[in-house]
């Protein structure tokens, strides 16, 4: 196993390159205010990150990662365009396999600039290819803006379209509310009782709790709403099946999502962005022909990223975690910049499990 | 050298499992005092009582502190992840017994199953612009089981005692906690989710499989668990 020395000396020699990339060297706190990251993540945080507290600043937890601090010092005090590297230790609980590391290297290299999106997509992974370069290595690479931009157009009501968005990083969650919303799975009986009453707000149980009786009146005109609205057509459903199954080389993978598209047009921009990306890429030397490109990767587990999403994995060793990813993730600079907004794309490189896979083929 | 067995240290609990070792022709008591925490084992050789809290049962078998223990399952599988590599289940005592279930406000007529939660959470975090509070002492069992179903938009608050009241105190919008009979819950104008049973637990005695066992002390062991079984 490589040394904490051994792996610090990998990760500078890392962040030179990124600084001869044309990157500013950043760091941040080790300690993160725990408020954000809970906003951002929800509870799930709290399962993978590190908490403490103090009686003063409350809770803080061990940076989980890099990302959520350098988008927040960029829309600060930021200047355009920026580019960023860093590398230093990220803490992860681990409860369950106690042979993965809670606490890591990470190198990473993070772009913001409004000109030109496909050409800096490619520029994070040709960069990142080239720090990879003679690894035994496998990478995915897929766009979570198609899926986004697909449930967006759909013909259905703006509640339904809320609906999945914000379950579409929950695959089973997804494909439930779909099959309701094609009317394939039958309405629950106590439902039906509570629709069909004339007097629903009647009822023994005093009203307690911080949520009221408006809020309750307001959901039962939402499902009842819901009822009379007609399913999502076959056609639609069919097209974000097929879109979901779509795992190719790059050039096909395009060229099937291009026949989605006539079930799906409102996919149309999102995959004339993806071609960009593919001649951004090739002019870039990376082999497109040869680069897998899967529709419905990055939605367990990235849950920021919102366009281009890549990542790297080591070839017949399952028990590693990815030796990098990284992607787009436009709206977290939206969502944390106050009203400000600039496009962005990054990733990050474990050099620990890079070591340990030279180390191995030796 | 002696085996080392931990029970609960007060309350029913402890009566209860003083009587079900009582039924298997092993007494045990507790010796001096109601207020001394020592006690004394009739019946078998080379088994020694400790008395401690059921909450920190569990952490002293994973320690393999002691060989055996008797704590509730709900308490095993909240505190030790792994409890399956730590712990080997013995017996399930028959006593004990309760629910870790989520439950509402019974006033919430629109919310019936996980599904209706994650809805209302949804609209409440938008109206009210803090997630759906769900209070609980079992932070693991619950945010497991509540990642598992898909429910988002929530954050735990902790709660170490009187869960119920939480509600009506406006602290917390829901609540996850253990129920056996269910009157604390409708006293509270509270309603279980129909979906929303997250574990059945029920006093167990459990085996450690960390502590180290001398050959005295496994001679002693399979005595014991031959009598017990």
């Amino acid at each position: 196993m490589p040394n904490r020395s051994q792996i610090q000396a990998r990760a500078a020699m890392m962040r030179v390159r990124f600084e001869a990339a044309g990157a500013q060297v950043v760091d941040t706190p080790l300690l993160q205010p725990a408020e954000t990251l809970l906003d951002l993540y929800g509870e799930d945080i709290r399962a993978r990150a590190y908490v403490t507290s103090d009686a003063l600043r409350g809770e803080q937890m061990l940076r989980p990662d890099f990302t959520l601090p350098v988008v927040q010092m960029h829309m600060s005090d930021g200047a355009e365009p920026a580019r960023y590297t860093y590398s230093g230790e990220v803490f992860r609980r681990q409860e369950h396999d106690p042979d993965r590391a809670n606490e890591y290297i990470q190198v990473g290299y993070e772009v913001f600039d409004r000109n030109d999106p496909a050409g800096a997509d490619a520029e994070v992974f040709s960069l990142f290819a080239l720090q990879l370069r003679g690894l035994p290595l496998r990478a995915a690479t897929g766009d979570i803006g198609i899926l986004t931009a697909a449930v967006a157009g759909l013909r259905t009501t703006e509640r339904r379209k809320a609906a999945l968005m914000r379950h579409l990083w929950r695959p089973r969650r997804f494909r439930v509310l779909l099959d309701r919303y094609a009317g394939r799975t039958p309405e629950p009986e106590l439902r039906s009782d509570l629709l069909n009453a004339t007097e629903p707000m009647v009822f023994d149980a005093p009203m307690i709790g911080k949520r009221r009786a408006s809020e309750i009146e307001a959901r039962i005109e939402a499902l009842r709403e819901d009822r009379e609205t007609p399913p999502i057509s076959d056609s639609e459903l069919v097209g974000l099946e097929t879109l979901l199954n779509v795992r190719e080389t790059m050039p096909f993978a395009l060229e099937q999502l291009r026949d989605v598209a006539v079930d799906l047009p409102q996919i149309t921009p999102a995959l004339d962005r993806l071609e960009a990306r593919v001649a951004a890429l090739q002019a870039r030397g990376v082999d497109v022909a040869r680069l897998d490109f899967e529709a419905a990767y990055g939605r367990t587990s990235m849950e920021y990223y919102d366009g281009f999403v890549f990542g790297f994995y080591a070839e017949g060793r399952p028990d590693l975690p990815p030796i990098a990813t990284g992607g787009r993730y436009d709206a977290l600079t939206r969502q944390l910049g106050n009203g400000a907004e600039i496009p962005a794309v990054g990733g990050v490189l474990r050099p620990d499990l890079m070591l340990e896979i030279e180390e191995g083929a030796q | 050298m002696s085996l080392k067995l931990g029970v609960p240290s007060k309350g029913r609990l402890m009566e209860k499992t003083f009587s079900w070792f009582e039924k298997r022709g092993i007494a045990l008591s507790r010796s001096g005092s109601d207020r001394e925490y020592a006690g004394k084992v009739e019946g078998i050789d080379g088994v020694s009582l400790v008395l401690l809290s059921a909450g920190e049962i569990p952490r002293e078998l994973a320690a393999g502190r002691i060989h055996l223990g008797v704590t509730g399952i709900d308490l095993v599988h909240e505190k030790l992840p792994r409890w399956e590599q730590q712990l080997e289940e013995i017996s399930q005592l028959g006593f004990g017994k309760a629910d870790l279930i989520i439950a509402t406000p019974a006033c919430w007529v629109d919310v019936d199953t996980l599904d209706d939660l994650d809805a209302a959470a949804a609209a409440f975090r938008k109206t009210h612009g803090h997630r759906l509070r769900i209070a609980t002492k079992y932070h693991r069992l619950v945010r497991e089981f509540l990642t598992d179903s898909g429910v988002a938009d929530y954050t735990l608050v902790d709660s170490q005692g009187a869960t119920e009241g939480t509600v009506m105190n406006e602290t917390a919008e829901a609540i996850a906690d253990i129920t056996s009979t269910g009157e604390t819950l409708r006293a509270n104008h509270l309603k279980i989710l129909s979906d929303g049973l997250i574990l059945q637990s029920q006093a167990t005695l459990w085996r450690s499989r960390v502590a180290k066992y001398d050959a005295a002390e496994k001679a002693v062991l399979s005595d014991l668990l031959d009598r017990l079984r």
